[in-house]
């Protein structure tokens, strides 16, 4: 680069001849000089600028793209990266407290046919209808031939129907992978697992949904992929919800009932060991809900959430517990029990005439209607309401399962003075047998609240509001032990496990007002062991007759006690519940070590 | 001087270029059996998965029902009841089976005679 000179001596020179300042050479060519760098550098910036813009759209224009085609591909599992507890299946198992599997998933393929495919349609509409009996071949054939493009043709193969379809060899025939919900218990605990259906299909898979019971209730819960295949743990007990159905479905054919429904609850964690409920169905084939009849008349009605009855005598312990709670009685006080008691135009009769007077005790052991009306007379219809309120009667249990909702108690629209005298012996207001269950398991934990669970648990929740005192609750429970020793439901005596209940036979309603004189509610609600109650059991037949007598014999003491005795016989070993000799009995025994 | 970089560098080249193909297609190689394992993988859980599902399937009580009663003659098996319950002191000591004793000589009365 030549260098111009700021004072080039030539300039300067003849500057000076004429008289000029030398010095306004040198600042214009210092100006130039500067203009001429400022120049340069501006070039040499704006050109690092164009780079530095061009990496920037290279850099942008590489995201892009990338983005674009992430958006576009199709989703893809990472080749090189370790496969850990990876998903497994799109649909969580659902398990017993013992782990024992009540509903998992089965992979399977379902069928379906691209008409335009086909080769031969006659033969593969014949086949398929041979394979299938279901299918009509004809319906089949106008299907294929006609101007459809796509069909479905079965939700689920079997592995044997899929060779067969196989092995037919028409290319319109296709298979798309589907995962199929399995119950492999069958109509076991059928109630509560609900069941499952598909919900969205495309060829390559299928949603599955539940449709009901906890498969409905926890849908997000079991498909949630964060959960990493992590089973739901149920409370139920798979041998001793076995056990439970079987002796029910026994006593319910006895007893020539329509309908049965039993409930075993852990009194502390409130947790359901057992929830049977008769007839019942497959959850593996659900069936459709009976169009236009009775809901309650459908197998897929759970009478121990959804069905509320009234529960009869069942209810007098709860009365008779809140008047010892409150102090109003002892066990000892003797009651009036002349009949019968008239209030109004209602009358109130026993069962049979127990004589003038009976104590506390007695009104409960031998079940008397008008002594159980006249002890909530001292109790008053303010407090009996609140206490029946407290016990849970007036809102649906909180059991985690998608029909518990619809198990409304039904409550008169007022608490007028019958209604009290009525309520105190569980006639005028209807709950289902759930309800009764958490009551006495309420009864059962010594007066603390117990909320009724689905979930296993392993330790009691806190804080369950206190509803009597325990006092107050070991006295109820040993006056139902004697109600069982030697009161109406003696049938209920299980060696070695002192049950404590209450028996309670209520008329059916007829739907055309009144009463039913021939159809009863047959309940027995208890607590067992009486000494240190674990748990407490409900069982309800509907419309039961025991014909081996000389008269039909309705009264639960004949038909519910004996079916529930034979519950807890079977179930409290299976519980881990060790048999014990009740004090007082095997006194003359010592053991002697020698 | 310059030639010889020139052709080191040559070199050079080429042998990073064979090195980077046998890179690719060991990655590849790699990636192949990577995902032949993860599918052998998915195969073995979904079997696992079918066989856990069998395994519920034939425990189901209601077939474990029918097999005790159908094997009853042979295995006597009833339902569990309160009387099967006992005490760990109740279980008696297993009965020790001693050798027979043959030409007994009384010692004690040996020594008392003396």
């Amino acid at each position: 680069m030549i260098r111009t000179p700021l004072r080039p001596l030539a300039r300067i020179l003849s500057a000076r001849a004429k008289g000029e300042n030398p010095d306004a050479i040198e600042r214009e060519n210092l100006r130039l000089r500067h203009e001429e760098m400022r120049d340069r550098q501006r070039l040499r910036a704006e050109g690092r600028l164009l780079i530095l813009g061009l990496l920037f759209f290279g850099a942008f224009t590489v995201v892009g793209a990338r983005m674009g085609t992430l958006a576009a591909s199709e989703p893809m599992e990472p080749v090189a990266a370790a496969s850990g507890a990876s998903i497994l299946a799109q649909r969580a198992d659902i398990v017993d407290r013992k782990g024992r599997v009540l509903a998992t998933n089965l992979a399977t393929h379902s069928l379906y046919a691209q008409p335009p495919l086909m080769v031969d349609p006659d033969r593969a509409a014949l086949e398929l209808a041979r394979i299938f009996p279901d299918l009509d071949a004809d319906r089949l054939r106008a299907d294929f031939t006609g101007s459809r493009k796509f069909l479905w043709i079965k939700r689920r193969l079997s592995p044997e129907q899929m060779q067969a379809v196989h092995d037919i060899g028409d290319p319109g025939l296709l298979f798309g992978p589907r995962e199929m919900r399995l119950y492999p218990n069958g109509t076991l605990a059928a109630h509560v697992l609900g069941g499952a259906g598909f919900g969205r299909e495309g060829v390559t898979s299928a949603e599955v949904v539940g449709t009901a019971g906890v498969e409905k209730q926890f849908d997000t819960w079991l498909r949630d992929p964060a959960n990493g295949g992590r089973p739901l743990e149920l409370s139920l007990d798979l041998s001793v919800q076995a056990a439970v159905e079987a002796v029910l479905a026994g006593g319910m054919r006895l007893m020539n009932a329509k309908g049965a429904t039993a409930v075993i609850m852990d009194v502390r964690t409130g947790e359901v060991i057992s929830l049977a409920s008769l007839p019942d169905f497959d959850p593996n084939a659900r069936p459709a809900p009976l169009a236009g009849r009775d809901p309650s008349d459908s197998p897929l009605f759970n009478r121990a959430v959804q069905g509320v009855y009234e529960l009869g005598s069942t209810f007098k312990a709860f009365t008779v517990g809140q008047a010892l709670d409150l102090g109003l009685v002892s066990p000892e006080t003797l009651i009036d029990t002349r009949g019968p008691l008239k209030w109004g135009r209602f009358t109130i009769r026993d069962f049979r005439n127990y004589g003038p007077q009976l104590t506390v005790r007695e009104v409960l052991v031998k079940s008397s209607n008008i002594g159980t009306a006249r002890i909530v007379a001292m109790t008053g219809a303010e407090r009996q309401q609140a206490f029946l309120k407290a016990l849970g009667f007036f809102e649906p249990t909180s059991l985690e399962i998608a029909e518990a909702p619809t198990g409304r108690p039904l409550l008169p629209r007022k608490w007028s003075e019958i209604v009290m005298l009525t309520a105190s012996y569980g006639h005028g207001l209807s709950a289902s047998p759930l309800h009764l269950a958490a009551a006495y398991a309420t009864i059962g934990n010594g007066g603390v609240r117990v909320m009724p669970t689905i979930l296993r648990r392993t330790v009691p929740p806190e804080g369950g509001a206190r509803v009597m005192s325990a006092e107050a609750a070991a006295t109820l429970v040993s006056i139902m032990r004697e109600t069982v020793a030697h009161g109406t439901a003696t049938f209920a005596d299980v060696p070695g496990y002192a049950v404590a209940g209450k028996t309670g036979t209520a008329d059916k309603p007829d739907p055309r007002g009144g009463y039913y004189d021939d159809r009863v509610i047959a309940t027995f609600a208890g607590v067992f062991p009486a000494h240190d109650p674990a748990y407490s059991i409900v069982v309800t037949l509907d419309e039961p007759v025991e014909t081996s007598g000389t008269e039909p014999r309705r009264t639960a003491g004949w038909t519910a006690v004996p079916v529930a005795a034979e519950i807890i016989r079977r179930t409290a070993p299976l519980l881990g519940l060790r048999p014990e000799v009740e004090q007082g009995t095997g006194a003359g025994l010592i053991r002697v070590r020698n | 001087m310059r030639s010889l970089v020139l052709i080191l560098t040559g070199f050079a080249v080429m042998g990073l270029a064979f090195w980077a193909y046998r890179e690719n297609y060991r990655t590849q190689a790699a990636l192949a059996e990577t995902a032949a394992l993860q599918r052998q993988i998915a195969e073995l859980r979904e079997a696992l998965a079918i066989q856990r599902a069998e395994w519920a399937y034939l425990n189901r009580p209601e077939r474990l029902r029918d097999l005790a009663l159908l094997n009853f003659p042979r295995l006597g098996l009833v339902p569990i009841d309160a009387e099967r319950f006992g005490r760990i002191d109740e279980v008696a000591y297993p009965r020790v089976d001693l050798p027979a004793l043959h030409g007994i000589v009384d010692t004690a009365a040996l020594e008392a005679g003396q």
